[in-house]
């Protein structure tokens, strides 16, 4: 599971059926035994906390063991120990690889590498596929599906690695429209915008959120990093532009709802949180049962 | 001919025509012929052609290459024609064609591409997305390299 665009329209409506079923069985408190005898290795190359998390209790919550391999301090590859080798062992210890690395293509490396399935938990600015899964299955049940809605994406489109999965995945749908909210220097990279023009996308670039606040049912909001700004006085002007507010709101339709990949600092005002509108709580919640499908899909333990 | 007032005609060996003014020494690059082979090679450049207006020929005398080794050519040189020669005579002819992936050769621009971390084994790989003007795209970070600036992360 190295890319969302391995993913078509079908897998993906079922990976959200199952999901739908592991949701059932979290309220329910039943006890799973889906991968009891499985060990699922999670090789964190690059610090992350949520998604390592999630799919720790995910792993749990099916009744497999998750062997942690997180950061890079005290292990082999401080040791100088490549990659390769690195998955080797683990591939050799384990049922399934999960893997987060800050290199672009180490999910697919690992997957050339190891006998058992690899899960991309985010390489670099490349992908970050079940995230992005986790944000159209939040959309699917929001609205009972993603045809026809009109979506904003804000904030940091070059560099945020949700975004392209999050592009990619809405490949697979028919959304009526997608809006790209961003400062010029911020906008898509060229290969992801040359992926979703080769796919038929329906998008609009625009640099005001004003603009189309109105029209939108769902918004996505990415943070925009201080350090992708050279001149800290560029981005005390652009961060309030990109920031939502209750003002900005105040122009919303009534049952927008506001996404967000998570941790959000600044860039969503605290008190948006209280308000129908904010949806990304929710939308965390979803990733474990979301993480639980995925895992028992690719053990083939669920079929 | 004017050119075979340049260069002989060779009896046995790869005659490569139809290169781009200019881009012989990238030809040969390409093919891993570094001089130090042993090889006579004849390297015509910027002479007239009538199909492209200005050409460079690259003869090897005494070497056959594989129509794969042959048709990576084409990233530099998209209608250059091969004639094999055998006893002064060509034995086949036939134009490049770009293969659909191209492994090893070229680099990711990407730094932070795993194909271009330090000490691993990940060996590049692109997807040919189009052949004129030449588009690539990395398989492992899908970063794509377009037409000219192929020639800058041609591996040594």
């Amino acid at each position: 599971m190295l890319s969302i665009l391995d993913f078509s329209r079908n897998d993906l409506e079922y990976l959200f059926s199952v999901t739908d079923i592991m949701e059932k069985y979290l309220s329910e408190k039943r006890k799973l035994n889906l991968l009891e005898g499985y060990i699922v290795s999670l090789v964190f190359l690059e610090p992350s906390t949520r998604t390592m998390y999630s799919f720790q209790t995910a792993t749990y919550r099916l009744g497999g063991k998750a062997l942690v391999f997180s950061s890079t301090e005290a292990t082999s590859i401080a040791k100088g120990e490549n990659y390769a080798d690195t998955i080797r062992m683990l591939d050799s210890y384990s049922d399934v690889l999960v893997i987060r690395s800050k290199y672009e293509g180490t999910a697919k490396y690992a997957a050339e590498i190891a006998e058992h399935p690899v899960i991309n938990a985010g390489d670099g600015r490349h992908e970050h596929p079940t995230q992005a899964m986790i944000d159209l299955y939040t959309m699917y049940k929001l609205f009972g599906g993603i045809d026809g809605l009109t979506i904003g994406i804000l904030g940091d489109l070059k560099y945020a690695r949700t975004i392209a999965s999050l592009l990619y995945g809405l490949t697979r749908f028919k959304p009526k429209m997608v809006y790209l909210i961003s400062p010029s220097i911020l906008r898509l990279r060229d290969e992801v915008r040359d992926t979703i023009n080769e796919l038929n996308l329906p998008y609009k670039e625009v640099s005001d959120i004003y603009e189309v606040i109105g029209e939108l049912d769902v918004l996505y909001v990415t943070r925009i990093q201080k350090e992708r700004y050279p001149d800290p006085m560029e981005y005390e002007k652009v961060k309030n532009l990109y920031k939502v507010t209750p003002e900005l709101l105040k122009h919303a339709k009534k049952d927008l709802k506001i996404l967000h990949p998570l941790p959000k600092v600044d860039e969503i005002d605290p008190r948006v949180d209280e308000t129908e509108h904010a949806a990304y709580f929710y939308q965390a919640s979803l990733g474990v049962p979301l993480r639980m499908a995925l895992l028992a899909l690719v053990t083939g333990v669920w079929r | 001919m004017k050119n075979s007032l340049i260069v002989a005609k060779i009896k046995n060996g790869t005659v490569i025509d139809h290169i781009p003014a200019g881009k012989a020494l990238k030809v040969l690059k390409i093919l891993g012929i570094s001089g130090e082979e042993g090889y006579r090679v004849a390297i015509v450049m910027n002479v007239e052609s009538k199909k492209i207006g200005k050409k460079d020929i690259v003869k090897i005398e005494n070497k056959y290459l594989s129509k794969q080794e042959l048709d990576l050519i084409a990233l530099v040189a998209p209608v250059a024609t091969i004639n094999v020669i055998k006893d002064y005579n060509v034995v086949e002819k036939y134009k490049v064609t770009l293969p659909s992936t191209i492994k090893g050769l070229i680099k990711c621009p990407n730094p932070t591409c795993i194909s271009r971390k330090h000490n691993e084994v990940a060996v590049s790989e692109f997807i040919v997305k189009n052949v004129n003007p030449v588009i690539l795209e990395c398989m492992y970070c899908k970063t794509r390299v377009y037409g000219e600036e192929i020639e800058k992360y041609l591996e040594a």
